[in-house]
């Protein structure tokens, strides 16, 4: 692994080099780097295609998986499919993350398509950050797809992070919810520049007690387009809230078009959206403790998408 | 020391017409001294305490901080020379910790005792705090006392509260009581405080009466306060105005 990789790594899933325990695996330019199994969690190669299955073992606790991907090489495109079954009762915690370093002229993509087979009573917090970077003009695209299914009682905490450099994404996520399962989406995301993105999101709660929250914050500046498309849909008695903040800077643009949709008297289905510029009295505010007009936007922004 | 020289402040009504607000304040307020400023709302206290921060400019005169003449100072700059303000409606942030915006007022961050200490000052006592967010989780009241924590973590040569009382319940506002009258005893910085409450007048070196823009009086507490309170036993001229 050469500096570049090694800054990546630290960037989107906060490692220092290849971690001294717990299953990984690395995917730079394509290829799998490095990875290794436990006793516990299996990650195996597909062999009909690119991507790897992970296995967690019923009952298995406190273990986390890192499976991040990097991209250094310009010009690549990079489409992968991972599907984590994660046993009974099992409760882990799943890295992942996506960093492209594009210092050439060509687009550089990777498309992740992820599918979680959650089992009865487990638990999953799935962590996934996005990052570009590099001095080349080739774009850097990101267009993951997140399927999640959560069984009885099952509960998945995703936290999905864009954190800038991504000259365009389309993101779609979709989960089916059985009885008494739980998610919670926090979706982070800022573009810049002429960066475009898209996100897709489809809750189905099909299951009597089950619920989901999803918390989307963005702030878009320069020229950026974003568009939200979050959508929850109660077909048993369950509850779901929906809430989408957005900032708006410079000449950015900003949709948020929800849909929530009740199929069962007893499902209670909520959504809440605004998008607005940053608040002038908070500006005020910060700039009475001596900062500047710039230094105070960027704290609040920080801590917006914090 | 903070001089207002002949500081007019007017805004254009819908008519295009100027509608004064402040007319003609000449007001001198020397080192360690503490200032309470009351009398009606709509009277133009909050405006003349937004015009020594900065947040609005003032139509005529000007204001001299310690020899300079500030006037066209922006409010940061204002700030880094030492004269903070607590804002009457204080904006939320959602994200931002109250660990976090006490150490932004303080300029570095700041240990867990030394917030603790700051909260426990405007009546919150919980470590709880440090880690909440400043958005609509919070109280009203709660989040005027973090303001007044924030002006508390700085370090000031003048403080200005804008009724520091608003909002918060009896039981806290003793303890805030308490707190001013510390930060009066061993302080040689200087305090404003806007405010309607007789306690916190009480704590005055010097009360300005500030009514339909202009001073209507001002003088030492112990001249100033028993006419107040006289005004108000007897229907009060500017209170009765409000009911």
């Amino acid at each position: 692994m050469q500096k570049i990789d090694y800054d990546l790594l630290k960037t989107i899933a906060d490692m220092d080099g290849v971690p001294s325990v717990g299953a990984f695996n690395i995917r730079k330019d394509g290829k799998a780097l490095d990875r290794h199994s436990t006793e516990n969690v299996q990650i195996i190669p597909k062999t009909d295609k690119p991507g790897i299955d992970i296995r967690v073992m019923p009952g298995v606790t406190g273990e986390e998986v890192h499976i991040p991907v990097i991209l250094t090489q310009t010009g690549l495109n990079d489409k992968v499919y991972n599907d984590f079954y994660i046993g009974e009762g099992a409760d882990v915690t799943i890295i992942a993350g996506c960093g492209i370093h594009n210092s050439g002229c060509e687009t550089t993509q990777h498309d992740g398509i992820h599918r979680f087979f959650i089992d009865k009573n487990a638990r999953v917090r799935y962590v996934e950050k996005h990052y570009g970077e590099g001095e080349g003009t080739g774009e850097r695209i990101l267009n993951p797809v997140t399927e999640l299914y959560l069984g009885e009682n099952a509960y998945c905490e995703m936290e999905s992070v864009q954190i800038k450099g991504v000259s365009s994404t389309e993101r779609v996520t979709k989960a089916k919810l059985e009885k008494g399962a739980k998610i919670q989406i926090f979706e982070r995301l800022m573009t810049h520049e002429k960066q475009t993105a898209r996100s897709d999101v489809e809750i189905v709660l099909d299951g009597e007690g089950s619920s989901a929250q999803i918390v989307s914050r963005s702030v878009a500046r320069d020229e950026s387009v974003q568009v939200f498309y979050p959508k929850a849909i109660g077909n048993a008695p369950c509850r779901a809230h929906v809430q989408c903040d957005s900032i708006i800077m410079d000449h950015a643009k900003i949709s948020s078009i929800p849909a929530i949709e009740a199929n069962d008297a007893d499902a209670q289905v909520v959504h809440e959206a605004a998008i607005g510029r940053i608040n002038n009295d908070q500006l005020l505010k910060l700039m009475t403790f001596g900062m500047s007009e710039e230094e105070a936007e960027e704290v609040i922004i920080e801590g917006f998408l914090k | 020391m903070l001089e207002l020289q002949n500081l007019s402040f007017s805004v254009e009504d819908e008519n295009k017409k100027q509608l004064g607000i402040l007319d003609n304040i000449n007001l001198t307020i020397p080192d360690g001294e503490f200032l309470v400023i009351t009398g009606p709302n709509g009277g133009g206290k909050s405006t003349l305490a937004r015009l020594i921060m900065g947040l609005e400019s003032p139509t005529e005169g000007k204001i001299i901080f310690n020899g300079s003449d500030i006037t066209n100072l922006p409010i940061n700059e204002r700030a880094k020379l030492g004269i903070g303000y607590a804002f009457q409606q204080p904006p939320r942030f959602k994200g931002m910790t109250v660990r976090r915006l006490l150490s932004l007022a303080h300029g570095s961050d700041l240990p867990d005792d030394e917030c603790c200490s700051y909260l426990t000052a405007v009546g919150l006592c919980s470590k709880d705090y440090l880690n909440r967010e400043v958005d609509t989780s919070l109280s009203g009241g709660e989040v005027k006392r973090i303001e007044i924590a924030t002006l508390m973590a700085r370090s000031l040569q003048l403080a200005i509260y804008d009724e520091p009382e608003a909002g918060i319940d009896l039981w806290s506002f003793t303890m805030l009581v308490e707190s001013f009258k510390a930060m009066n005893r061993d302080n040689s910085r200087s305090t404003v405080i806007i405010s309607h409450q007789e306690r916190i007048m009480q704590l005055a070196d010097r009360i300005v009466v500030i009514a339909d823009g202009r001073i209507r009086e001002q003088g030492a507490r112990e001249e100033i306060f028993p006419k107040l309170m006289g005004e108000f036993s007897e229907g009060c001229h500017f209170r009765g105005k409000e009911s």
